[in-house]
């Protein structure tokens, strides 16, 4: 089984349903979500059955598979995933549905009834979803430099016409700014991926595979420059401080069903751009700015929840969450140790899992409220426990609460982060306490107090939208209590990522929690 | 004693791709004498196209050969041959474009008389009239053959002779649109007076080339400045000038400031002309001069030509970003693209060569097809070529927006669309040839380019509908068949680019 090509049949087969999608008659814009949620699913089967194919142990890269593309500059189609990229692999095969089935009233035009809404359809919707699902998978398994660079410019489209078609009274704006910072990012790492090959051609015959650019020699002056190429271009998807100020934008203009992916995917291609490409390829450069980056994403954790705090729109509260959260990855990643590169990865996924629900929640109440804004909510809890049930369950994932996924990941960054740099982990400490505070005052004024007549006849939620947000909800309470499978897998790969940068755990202090521990 | 002086053996078979379009165009001219008018139009595009297909068979015929012929005036070899066979395609999809006849009600969008004073009455009386007139075809083939000799031209006196060719046509076509009048004349008054400046520097500069050399051969030219000699001032003039006339006709700063003019004002279908072809006939002469001629004194011309690339990026990307016509966006998009190839050409290697024949390819295809969607967007005055009126297009004709919105994407340099395989490659060449800091400024510059290319689609796709917008006209098989292989190869060349790219690295070797 393990022969099999998995990962371009996962890249093929949602590319296969947009285009049928695509094809459908528009006055069926039932047929054609049924044909994309199915595509979905059957995307999460093959993944369910790759990781299941998945040995932790076995190779770094595993279902490799290579063969020349453009010849000419030395590019090649190939794919291979480490644990890293398997557990976002899996995040985007389980987020994809859960969107779709969220977002099954989202793209119908009735709201508002504009006359000729014809080519923003739900079905346009649907296949742009199945299109960023390719290519979300492509980014996270390409193993070629140009190959994951193609991904990640044109990953860029998709997301752009769902957000200026489908988002926002401020959708052309938010949806031009994020292109143009992403592609400005991007643009700079096309740079540095092509002063790559050229210095890989100075030392062999010119590539781009990864495997190969890791053993390449290079001049620290050299590493840095190419270093700052790859990691402006990371910080900006990430985003992190201060590359972010895209995000709360797209976030709050995005539709909800974009925002999930585009906060819960598309952004940890920054991230994960840090421990596959930044961290391995140039070592010594990583070595040399992590200290600065570690700053930068303290600073990060801070600002964030501070701004936070201060959001009077939902979808724009919860964008600021997500840069304070990226700092905590952003810690991890840099922190060069095992426990916060794990923690990192964890940290990723479980992110993917609470912003997504937090997103989903506050869809729904934006949905039925006609408000963007908290203070027109209050006492929503009243008419529609189950909605703010769901709120309570995802908001306090995303602040850490332990039992649920994040607080592992969040304890793994800081304590891994702590064994190196303990101010550090000490400032980003506090962001934990701020992260309850803007939870819980959001919840509060939200869910609880006197219902507003307004809001008097507010239907809870329907089997649909519990259907879309449950998988989630649980995936968080089991990851919560027993992270024991996607460590497994993550750690080898971590511990590779940490031999090519040349980092050894400092010695252990006392407080030595073994990954299998929790 | 009487110096018998041979008759110059003539390389017919090597030099058939070009004899092919002049013997095309001389038909076509005949064609104008004896046909009757009913028929004329018929059989020059059955003209046209026999002239270029054939054209298109003899490169491939001639293909392999690596020889100069015709008294060393003309070089055959692979770049020249692929420049134009290119040319040949290119040249077919414009004169498909001319065909055109059912997007204006009058039937075709070349006026049927020129000389007609615009504002005058009879101007008012041609403006209803269905009358057309054929000469363009002859004009345009003529035009085409001078630019497929451009590229080839190992003779300098016969490259200017080229560029007279293919510019004089062009001159005149840039005046026969059959709305706004006006501003088609302004255009081609214009082309004309810039044209004639830059056509003398270029002769001047060969003047003084020859009193450098005593030959106005590029080889003879390159043996020259191998060896010592003092008079580095006459070289060092006479190729400034020289390559004043080229950059003019590439559109590079400081000499873009006719695009704009000329490009709005000519009729649509003879800007595809002047964006597609006349760039990549241009390009083609500049490489050879360049790569065959002054290859020993690049460190003379190198840094000059830097500057000039920076001027070209910059200045077309930031001035495309405050433009409100489409034409005049892709007028200075097409300047900024020139700075990205002068990239490749700057890099003085193999792969810039390659690079820079792989990148013309894919735009030429890619412009011809964008001018052609231009042509269908139209009103009552006319194509509706005012950035407002393209507003929320997509929802009236999702196809087509669909279509310009990918070929604004290509043109960006997004991935998996030739735009961004033909940067990658010229920007490798500049790397490799040392050229980081040019890449740089390349790629900050494409970031600025994404600015305007991106703004068109928000334009169609994020914005309302105007009540009285421009309606889309539906094409013949002429233009739909264009836009249709423009888009075809702009998406191949950026899915599976191998096999263009193994032609160019094949092709990528002057005969000196």
């Amino acid at each position: 089984m393990s022969d099999f090509p998995f990962l371009t049949v996962l890249g093929i087969v949602p590319l296969v349903g947009a285009l049928v999608v695509s094809l459908l008659p528009t006055a069926r814009p039932l047929l054609a979500k049924q044909v994309a949620l199915a595509t979905s699913l059957a995307v999460l089967v093959l993944t369910i059955l790759m990781c299941s194919a998945f040995v932790p142990k076995g190779q770094r890269f595993q279902f490799v598979q290579a063969h020349d593309w453009i010849k000419s500059f030395g590019v090649q189609y190939a794919v291979g995933v480490d644990g890293i990229a398997l557990v976002l692999i899996a995040l985007v095969a389980v987020l994809v549905p859960v969107v779709l089935l969220a977002s099954w009233g989202e793209a119908d035009p009735a709201d508002p009834p504009a006359p000729d809404r014809r080519f923003a359809s739900p079905k346009t919707f649907f296949a742009l979803i199945l299109i960023l699902e390719t290519m979300m998978i492509g980014v996270f398994a390409a193993t070629d430099i140009f190959l994951f660079y193609v991904f990640f410019e044109a990953m860029l489209i998709p997301m752009y016409f769902l957000i200026g078609q489908f988002g926002g009274p401020k959708r052309s704006y938010a949806a031009v700014k994020f292109l143009l910072y992403s592609l400005f990012g991007g643009l700079l790492m096309l740079a540095a991926v092509i002063g790559l090959y050229v210095v890989s051609t100075h030392q062999g015959p010119g590539t781009f595979a990864f495997a190969k650019l890791v053993d390449l020699n290079i001049s620290e002056p050299v590493q840095i420059w190419l270093f700052l190429g790859f990691f402006i271009a990371f910080a900006i998807k990430a985003p992190l401080f201060p590359f972010h100020t895209w995000l709360p934008d797209a976030g709050a203009e995005a539709p909800v069903g974009g925002a999930v992916l585009l906060v819960g995917v598309l952004d940890k291609v920054g991230t994960f751009g840090f421990l596959r490409y930044c961290l391995p390829l140039f070592p010594a450069a990583a070595r040399d700015l992590a200290p600065y980056i570690i700053a930068l994403s303290v600073i990060g954790i801070l600002y964030g929840a501070l701004l936070a705090m201060g959001q009077k729109d939902l979808k724009r509260f919860v964008s600021y969450t997500s840069v304070a959260h990226f700092g905590f990855i952003g810690l991890g990643c840099f922190a060069f140790t095992s426990q916060a590169g794990t923690g990192a990865v964890l940290y990723m996924v479980n992110h993917g899992l609470s912003t997504g629900a937090l997103f989903l929640v506050v869809g729904f109440l934006i949905s039925r409220g006609k408000s963007r804004l908290t203070a027109d909510y209050s006492g929503i809890g009243k008419v529609a426990p189950v909605l703010s049930g769901t709120f309570l369950i995802a908001g306090l994932s995303s602040l850490a609460l332990p039992g649920l996924s994040t607080f592992v990941s969040e304890f793994l960054v800081l304590v891994g982060t702590f064994t190196r740099y303990p101010t550090a982990a000490v400032l980003a400490t506090i962001g934990i306490i701020l992260a309850a505070l803007y939870i819980l005052i959001t919840y509060q004024k939200t869910m609880q107090g006197p219902l507003s007549a307004a809001h008097s006849a507010m239907k809870d939620l329907q089997l649909r939208e519990v259907l879309a947000v449950a998988p989630l909800l649980a995936l968080m309470v089991f990851l919560g209590v027993y992270p024991k499978p996607l460590t497994d897998v993550i750690t080898p790969a971590v511990n590779f990522t940490m031999h090519d940068v040349g980092a050894k755990d400092p010695a252990p202090t006392q407080a030595n929690l073994s990954t299998e521990g929790r | 004693m009487p110096e018998i002086i041979p008759a110059p053996s003539i390389a017919y078979g090597a030099l058939s791709p070009i004899l092919i379009v002049f013997a095309a165009a001389v038909v076509g001219v005949l064609v104008e004498a004896f046909v009757p008018a009913s028929r004329r139009r018929v059989v020059q595009i059955a003209v046209c196209a026999a002239g270029l297909l054939g054209s298109l068979v003899a490169v491939a015929v001639v293909w392999g050969t690596h020889e100069l012929v015709a008294v060393q005036a003309v070089a055959v070899d692979d770049p020249a041959l692929l420049v134009q066979g290119l040319l040949a395609v290119l040249g077919l999809a414009s004169i498909a474009l001319l065909a055109e006849r059912s997007l204006d009600a009058s039937g075709g969008t070349i006026v049927s008389r020129a000389v007609v004073l615009p504002g005058s009455r009879e101007d008012v009386a041609l403006a209803e009239s269905t009358a057309i007139q054929t000469e363009v075809y002859p004009l345009a083939l003529f035009s085409l053959g001078g630019m497929m000799l451009f590229p080839a031209c190992n003779n300098l006196l016969l490259m200017f002779v080229a560029l007279e060719v293919l510019s004089l046509p062009l001159y005149l076509m840039a005046g026969l649109a059959r709305r706004r009048r006006l501003l088609s004349q302004e255009a081609a008054v214009k082309y004309f007076l810039l044209g004639a400046f830059a056509s003398a520097f270029f002769l001047y500069g060969v003047a003084l080339l020859y009193g450098y050399a005593g030959s106005v051969d590029l080889n003879v030219l390159y043996e020259a400045t191998g060896s010592a000699r003092s008079n580095e001032l006459l070289l060092n003039l006479g190729l400034a000038m020289l390559i004043v006339g080229l950059l003019f006709k590439i559109g590079a700063a400081p000499f873009q400031a006719w695009t704009p003019d000329v490009y709005q004002g000519s009729p649509t279908a003879v800007t595809a002309l002047m964006a597609g072809c006349t760039k990549v006939a241009a390009f083609g002469a500049l490489l050879r001069v360049l790569y065959v001629g002054f290859g020993r004194t690049q460190w003379d011309w190198r840094p000059v030509m830097w500057g000039v690339a920076i001027l070209t990026m910059v200045l077309g990307a930031v001035l495309a970003v405050t433009q409100t016509d489409v034409k005049r966006m892709l007028a200075y998009s097409s300047i900024a693209h020139t700075g990205f190839l002068l990239v490749g050409v700057i890099a003085i290697n193999k792969n810039g060569l390659s690079g820079t024949l792989f990148y013309l390819c894919a735009y030429g295809f890619t412009t011809i097809a964008s001018f052609a969607v231009v042509t269908l967007v139209r009103d009552a005055s006319g194509e509706a070529t005012h950035l407002a009126q393209w507003a929320g297009l997509g929802r009236r004709s999702p196809v087509l927006a669909a279509v310009f919105s990918f070929l604004m994407f290509a043109l960006a340099g997004i991935p998996l669309t030739s735009g961004f395989t033909a940067k990658f490659a010229v920007f490798r060449a500049g790397i490799e040839g040392g050229a980081t800091a040019l890449v740089v400024v390349g790629l900050l510059a494409s970031a600025i380019t994404v600015f305007f290319y991106a703004r068109v689609v928000v334009m169609m796709f994020f914005s309302e509908p105007l009540s009285d917008g421009p309606t889309v006209a539906v094409p013949s098989a002429f233009t739909a068949a264009t836009i249709a292989i423009g888009v075809a190869v702009t998406l191949v060349l950026g899915v599976v680019p191998q096999p263009l790219l193994d032609l160019t690295d094949q092709a990528a070797l002057f005969v000196r």
